[in-house]
């Protein structure tokens, strides 16, 4: 079956003054319809850039210089500016970390959530507010009559983050994307978003590209998942695959990480050093400064991905021997 | 990180029924100026070489609870003891002394830091203001530290935004221990940082806590990190302790509602294991105008009648734990 989003061999590029930047070296995977798609990763391995690719979005002075992002078959690269406008919240929609600064502060979050539909869609203003309140009221939020009048100032970050889910999926989006969609919220709050993420798939068959940095999120939510560090993709498979058996030595690594009951009292399993910063200049492995079982293969010569199982990859030269290329 | 706990140890800090409110400035507009009870009413000991871990989700008066005890915040009712002394009551010389034995680590490592201080110059900065050590004598103690924190002589001459947020953190920690405290107060000294950073962090907090017998309050939303380094726990919900006791207990069978539900929403990096996630309807209510009764009974599952009007006061349950709830 023809996967919803196909990400090929995406590169980008950002020119500055100090020199050439390659934050993404090559990211390539499939998302099916109706899927959670994880993608997992460390501050600044190029997770939300490749969100916002699939946007178009990539701030200046950045710039895709190969790849191919194909929704139902069609390459969004190809597009024009006004093609995109119309994909963009329509087809796509895109919901971020902190969701007080992407509600405008100066209007009403119902005249916001109607702009976008009558944006898309051939509606009056009385159906675009019918249809803003019945969204709200999907997102359970109460009293959505009221909610429209009010300014995001007077809400909480919970109910902000549900607005914009509210209005990321106003005009029934085939995918959303959603950056980070719980870091910036409360425990609490944040279980009544992850809880609200699962209905809607449920209820509207969404499609849903999660970013995230939390494990926990990806266990709970996603079917697949794929594993970047420093603009490589190292890992990707299915979350059941991934978890009982990671093959990579940085998904390994996050793994053990991260505190839980398991390891309480010991120590835990750091990744000494930290992430390289310009990962574009790199001949060898993105991991092998940081990897505890890098050999002399691992510093001169980039891994790509092997196959291992159906449906698991991982770039490692340790796998090279088990699976094939 | 030791779990052992005596009874007889006398505590290192005594927090008895503190009070913080802060009065906020309001126009004619807002109806003149209003109260905001940060912290009502909050008792905890904190004993030698333990970690106490404060949780609570953002609003629920940690931070300023963490702020009190080291006297950057004046508190506006109470009494805190260091040993026996009540550092309330002290003032100038006195406090200045005192205060060479707490120190604290913040949030965000960028910001704690100044950005035109080198390391060395912030490292070096509280042995300057407490003690005469010469030249030579500074300099050996700060790379001492340094080392201790796992940076070394090539970190001396750098500045906060040439390095890494963990390193940032380290220097930190290095500063805060160079007066050699007895005790740290940890304020979200983790949140910033990536997952395996954050692990470094973390295992070199234990490891200084272990070697210098440091007496830390960690202060954290985050309940796995809470979980992983304390020995006992407090859970503040809205201004008011719900719950305290040894982490394991209280991890293992949460008595209060509110702990229970947060100890049910931590996501298990398993996809093997389906919990039951308790999910608490609505958001914290506002510190200006807390609900009367029991705080949280806007959002507890088992609220009655009874909640809604009487304050529960934190009732021993067991050997070492407490809880503020009617139903507990």
């Amino acid at each position: 079956m023809e996967p919803l989003l196909r990400v090929e061999n995406l590169q980008i590029e950002f020119r500055t003054l100090r020199g050439i930047l390659k934050p993404l070296c090559g990211i390539s995977f499939d998302v099916q319809r109706g899927q959670v798609f994880g993608l997992v990763g460390e501050t600044g391995c190029g997770k939300t850039l490749t969100g916002l690719s699939v946007l178009r979005l990539v701030p200046k002075p950045g710039r895709i210089i190969a790849g191919h992002i194909l929704l139902e078959g069609q390459d969004l690269l190809v597009k024009s500016e006004s093609e995109m406008q119309q994909i963009r919240g329509c087809q796509i929609s895109m919901i971020f970390q902190d969701p007080s600064s992407s509600l405008n502060p100066v209007f009403t979050v119902g005249s916001q959530i109607v702009r976008v539909i009558r944006q898309h869609q051939h509606s009056t203003e009385d159906q675009a507010r019918e249809r803003a309140v019945e969204v709200l009221g999907a997102v359970g939020l109460p009293d959505a009559q009221r909610l429209m009048a009010s300014y995001p100032h007077e809400l909480s970050g919970g109910m902000q983050q549900r607005v914009m889910m509210a209005m990321a999926l106003s005009c029934e989006p085939a995918l959303l994307i959603a950056d980070e969609p719980t870091t910036a919220l409360d425990v609490t709050i944040k279980a009544q978003i992850l809880d609200l993420l699962q209905s809607l798939r449920n209820r509207l068959n969404l499609t849903i590209l999660l970013i995230t940095h939390d494990l926990g999120v990806i266990a709970e939510t996603c079917d697949c998942l794929a594993v970047l560090y420093a603009g490589h993709m190292v890992e990707i498979g299915s979350t059941a695959d991934i978890f009982a058996a990671p093959l990579h030595p940085y998904t390994k690594g996050l793994m053990s990480a991260s505190p839980h009951r398991a390891n309480r009292g010991q120590p835990l399993a750091a990744i000494r050093g930290t992430v390289p910063s310009n990962p574009g200049t790199l001949v060898g492995c993105p991991f092998e400064s940081r990897c505890g079982l890098a050999f002399d293969r691992c510093r001169v010569d980039k891994p790509p991905l092997f196959q291992n199982g159906k449906a698991h990859q991982s770039a490692c030269w340790l796998q090279s021997a088990g699976g094939e290329q | 990180m030791n779990a052992t706990q005596h009874p007889a140890d006398k505590p290192l800090v005594q927090v008895k029924s503190l009070v913080k409110h802060f009065r906020l400035p309001g126009g004619w507009l807002s109806g003149g100026p209003r109260i905001l009870h940060a912290i009502d009413d909050v008792s905890l000991e904190i004993y030698p070489g333990q970690v106490l871990g404060l949780v609570g989700e953002s609003g629920c008066g940690k931070t300023t609870l963490g702020r009190c005890i080291l006297r950057l915040v004046e508190p506006t009712d109470g009494q805190i003891l260091f040993e026996d002394q009540n550092l309330l009551a002290l003032k100038g010389d006195a406090l200045r002394r005192l205060r060479q034995q707490m120190q604290i680590v913040f949030q965000s490592p960028l910001s704690s830091l100044s950005p035109r201080f080198r390391v060395f110059d912030v490292v070096a900065e509280p042995l300057q203001t407490h003690s005469n050590l010469r030249r030579h004598e500074l300099e050996a103690t700060v790379l001492g530290l340094l080392e201790q924190v796992g940076l070394g002589q090539q970190h001396l001459d750098r500045y906060p935004h040439e390095l890494s947020g963990g390193q940032c953190q380290r220097v930190a920690v290095a500063r805060a221990l160079a007066l050699s405290p007895r005790l740290l107060v940890l304020d979200e000294p983790t949140s910033a940082l990536d997952v395996s950073v954050q692990a470094q962090i973390i295992n070199l907090l234990d490891e200084l806590q272990v070697q210098r017998g440091l007496t830390y309050l960690f202060i954290s939303h985050d309940l796995g990190v809470v979980q992983h380094i304390s020995d006992r726990i407090c859970v503040m919900y809205l201004g008011k302790l719900v719950e305290t006791g040894p982490a394991e207990a209280v991890f293992d069978s949460p008595l209060h509602p509110y702990t229970q539900a947060l100890i049910s929403a931590i996501s298990v990096p398993d996809p093997t294991v389906r919990r039951q996630r308790i999910v608490l309807p609505g958001n914290v209510p506002s510190p200006v105008n807390p609900p009367p009764g029991c705080r949280f009974h806007t959002r507890c599952p088992l609220a009655q009648e009874r909640c809604r009007v009487e304050i529960p006061a934190l009732r021993q349950v067991s050997e070492g734990r407490s809880a503020a709830c009617h139903l507990v």
